[in-house]
């Protein structure tokens, strides 16, 4: 018996309005999370941890997408609000705001940083043939950071370059 | 022997490399004509330590080398050579051939033995009488003079490489050279000579010199190794027991002659009296002959190291067989193919992995005792915090504040006490330039002296260890384009010797390490023009003379005329502002045209922890580093003036200290805007002082600085960031970036001078 086939049996958590979540799977795995009504996804290796919203350490003469750095057990991140950066929904801090904090390696150093973001909403399987190119239409999002667009039911997640991302502040500030 | 010897060669690497260092740094202190004893000794003693350590370790070729090396320096020390350029600059050249073979030894390859070999040779005609004899280019045109003269002169000599020979070694005969200090080693020799070669019992005849005891050598020990070799007869010599009454305990006066199966090795033999070879008399030979083999003494410990200089000669020198020439010399007959092996047994079995060469560092024992007593009063605090907590009442929470008063201070000292181990004095750093400098000035036909100055500034060791290129490149800058030619400086009515100037100092929370040379200076318009040739700047921007000098600094700019091998690339001076930079530091230039240039690098005193004022602005909180905060004081109005357009300014006594409000310079907000009794913070760096309008000071504390460029990037005004006690961050404030920003590029060398005159 493949175990491709069992992914079938594993009963779906809770209300969601994407496909079960394959456990189990050849493809990639993508934490997808909203920012306003649109969906994102990054690869969930990359993820470090999600935590709630606390109040940073202004970082002086920052860009304004730059809300300030964090202590993470000993470690200072800096914490990016991805709804300013991207221009997308209205910006406020509740309780309820989240902050998904991600590394990457590359081979220079590691880096860590925060991308504030309205909530997380799912694990996502993506394989190499569902995900499409990103659209040839330029929106707010810089073009180099989407890998591309994934159709989840109606919704197209739009799956963000992890890399990318986090050296964005490096490129742009 | 059932030693491990290996765990031991790190510590004789580095201790080799230390010997070196003080050999180097003593040989530049002598000069022909005025030899300090002391110094010879201080070399002397370095080089002898070595040949021990690498005799016990087996390192054949190091104690061979430095066996011609102690040779030469022990007639100098007793007098009957002198000194000259010539051999200062051998000894000098033997170091780094030294250096080289240790390192490769470290890094567990074969030694290679081309820079050895000539200046053996080299060695090896001084000691046969031609001081003339210029450095020798080739092992082959020395060695013959060397072993013409050697019977002649009955000093001892040759070593070195026996494996060249050791297959034609067949008959040793030699001349043996024995220390002629060495009265005793005669007569312990004086075993009967001349026998027929028989393949008989090995006599091994061992005097231990009286003190051996003390040293944890006990002879019985190496009989019962010796036993296990094989059939082993001992028998002692008790001729030389004094007297009952004078008898001192742990004297040894007893000698021994032992007699063991021929069919052992004599390395092996020689194993065993490894430990001891420095403190005995050790001949062995096979039964009935006489094959003198190193009677050792103190300057002369080594007996493979004298075995193969007669395989060695013997060779070319089959005419020495009979004659003793002069006084220690003995002929010996023997086949002794069995010394032909001693060459095979080079360093021992090399352990697979490569010794990542485990960096340690020397800790004065004063610091560890300090450690160990704050340990020790830590612990008490301790104790005394877990009584109060098992019987707590509300009456005791005085006792309890003064407890954790306790803890805080030990705490404190104790952070400090581990800090101060890591730092160095920056002698670390400085130790190589002295040699480096009479290199570069021998090789560019300049005269340059050096003046080091506070060497004993200390240095956190991560910085020292990084900050070492950047200085060579500065220095040898210095060289290369400062100084100039000795006619140039004389028509200029300059000294005919050029000088460079190193020093080290603190300066607020800095160090400073300023390199500095009275040499031709930096001409800015040549700089200029260079830079708008090779396009870094533009033909038509007006360029401050700091700016001009910051374009040294970039990458691909070089201004000598001629590319030499010292320097001149154009790499380099964009690296070692990199370097200083991703310390933590910084650089500046000053220069006169026509009179020297001084290079300052500024490096953070530690990297790791400081100590902050804390204060607010808004609802944020920062830190200053309390070591550049000058006083704290309220704003009063009427000492607020404007001036030199919009500046704002405040009479601090005779200063003019401007005002930078942080909530403007950070763009925050801040609860108080005015400057009517507001807080002022007066900080200074580099003898420029600036004001910084604060909300409110708060606690003082030392933080642990982190970095937030590890996963930021650099942020100007701000050297760091720290955890609170509560978890929150707060970032440091840098003091000197904030004044270089609100300078705006002011000129650094006025401020510098500033800073002199004040």
């Amino acid at each position: 018996m493949e175990l491709q086939d069992l992914s079938e049996f594993i009963p779906v958590a809770g209300e969601t309005n994407l496909e079960g979540i394959n456990f189990i799977s050849n493809g990639e795995q993508y934490l997808t999370f909203c920012l306003d009504s649109e969906q994102y996804g990054v690869d969930i290796l990359s993820v470090k941890e999600i935590r709630g919203w606390e109040l940073p350490t202004l970082i002086p003469n920052s860009p304004h997408y730059v809300k300030g750095v964090i202590n993470i057990r000993g470690m200072i991140i800096p914490i990016i609000d991805l709804r300013i950066r991207f221009g997308i929904g209205k910006i406020d801090y509740t309780p309820a705001t989240v902050v998904i904090v991600l590394s990457v390696e590359n081979a220079e150093r590691q880096y860590m940083m925060g991308f504030v973001v309205d909530a997380v909403s799912d694990v996502l399987n993506a394989e190499g043939e569902d995900i499409k190119p990103a659209p040839f239409v330029a929106g707010s999002i810089p073009r180099d950071l989407v890998k591309g667009l994934v159709n989840v039911q109606n919704d197209a997640v739009t799956l963000l370059n992890v890399e990318q991302l986090l050296t964005l502040e490096e490129v742009n500030g | 022997m059932a030693i491990d010897l290996e765990q031991f060669h790190q510590v004789f690497f580095e201790e080799s490399l230390e010997g070196l260092e003080a050999m180097e740094h003593s040989l530049l202190e002598i000069t022909p004509d005025n030899v300090d004893p002391e110094i010879i000794n201080t070399i002397f003693r370095a080089a002898h330590s070595i040949k021990g350590g690498s005799g016990t370790f087996g390192f054949e070729q190091i104690t061979d080398f430095t066996h011609v090396l102690e040779t030469l320096l022990d007639e100098v020390r007793d007098g009957s050579r002198q000194i000259t350029d010539q051999i200062v600059d051998l000894l000098l050249k033997s170091c780094d051939c030294l250096r080289t073979m240790v390192n490769q030894l470290q890094a567990k390859q074969p030694i290679d033995d081309t820079e050895a070999r000539p200046l053996i040779a080299a060695f090896e005609a001084i000691l046969a009488g031609q001081e003339t004899a210029t450095t020798p280019t080739s092992p082959k045109t020395a060695e013959p003079a060397t072993t013409e003269s050697t019977p002649a002169t009955t000093e001892s000599s040759a070593t070195m490489n026996a494996e060249d020979y050791n297959d034609l070694v067949m008959a040793s005969v030699s001349t043996m050279l024995n220390g002629d200090n060495e009265p005793a080693g005669q007569a312990a020799s004086a075993s009967p000579s001349g026998n027929t070669d028989t393949d008989g019992r090995w006599k091994i005849h061992f005097v231990p010199e009286p003190q051996i005891l003390l040293t944890g050598n006990e002879p019985n020990r190496i009989f019962r190794e010796l036993a296990s070799l094989g059939n082993l007869s001992v028998e002692a010599d008790t001729s030389k027991l004094p007297d009952f009454e004078d008898l001192v305990v742990d004297e040894c006066h007893l000698s021994w002659t032992l007699w063991m199966d021929g069919e052992v090795d004599k390395d092996d033999i020689l194993d065993v009296f490894d430990w001891v070879l420095d403190e005995c008399k050790l001949e062995i030979s096979r039964e009935g002959e006489s094959e003198l083999s190193a009677s050792t003494t103190t300057e002369q410990p080594e007996p493979e190291s004298q075995q193969e200089p007669q395989q060695e000669q013997q060779p070319s020198e089959p005419a020495a067989v009979t004659p003793a020439p002069a006084t220690t010399t003995q002929a010996t007959t023997p086949a002794q193919a069995t010394t032909a092996t001693d060459a095979q047994q080079t360093a021992p079995s090399t352990g697979a992995s490569a010794s990542a060469s485990a960096s340690s560092i020397r800790v004065g024992i004063d610091k560890v005792d300090s450690l160990i007593n704050l340990v020790g009063e830590l612990v008490i605090t301790q104790s005394m915090l877990s009584q109060l907590s098992s019987n707590f009442e509300m009456s005791d929470i005085e006792r309890l504040n003064n407890g954790l008063e306790q803890l805080l201070q030990n705490t404190k000292e104790l952070q400090e006490s581990v800090m101060r181990i890591r730092m160095l004095p920056i002698s670390f750093a400085f130790n190589r330039f002295p040699r480096m400098i009479r290199d570069l000035a021998a090789k560019t036909g300049k005269k340059v002296n050096l003046i080091v100055n506070g060497e004993q500034t200390e240095l956190d060791k991560t910085v020292m260890e990084q900050i070492g290129d950047p200085l060579v490149h500065l220095v040898r800058n210095a060289i290369d384009h400062g100084i100039e030619p000795s006619e140039e400086r004389i028509a200029q009515g300059k000294p005919e010797d050029g000088t460079i100037t190193l020093d080290a100092y603190h300066r607020g929370g800095n160090i400073v390490v300023e390199i500095s040379d009275d040499g031709r200076g930096i001409d800015p318009e040549k700089i200029r023009t260079k830079a708008i040739e090779k396009g870094i700047i533009g033909g038509n921007e007006e360029l401050s003379k700091s700016q001009i000098y910051d374009l040294l600094f970039e990458p691909g700019f070089s201004t000598a005329a001629v590319v030499s091998d010292i320097s001149g690339r154009g790499v380099g001076m964009d690296v070692v502002r990199r370097n200083i930079k991703s310390l933590g530091g910084r650089i500046e230039v000053e220069s006169e045209l026509g009179s020297g240039s001084v290079f300052r690098v500024y490096l953070p005193l530690t990297l790791a922890i400081l100590d902050g004022q804390l204060v607010r602005v808004g609802d944020q909180t920062y830190i200053i580093p309390l070591i550049s905060i000058v006083e704290s004081l309220q704003i009063k109005p009427e000492l607020v003036n404007r001036a030199s357009g919009n500046t704002i300014l405040y009479r601090l006594r005779e200063d003019n200290v401007p005002i930078i409000p942080i909530y403007q310079e950070f763009n925050i907000d801040a609860d108080n805007k005015e400057l009517e009794n507001g807080l002022l913070v007066v900080v200074e760096s580099a003898g420029q002082k600036i004001g910084l309008l604060v909300d409110d000071l708060l606690a003082q504390q030392q933080v642990v600085i982190k970095s937030l460029e590890s996963n930021y990037k650099r942020v100007e005004g701000i050297s760091g960031a720290t955890i609170l006690g509560d978890g929150s961050v707060s970032l440091i404030i840098d003091i000197p970036g904030l004044i270089n920003r609100v300078a705006g590029g002011s000129d650094p060398i006025n401020r510098s001078n500033h800073t002199q005159a004040a």
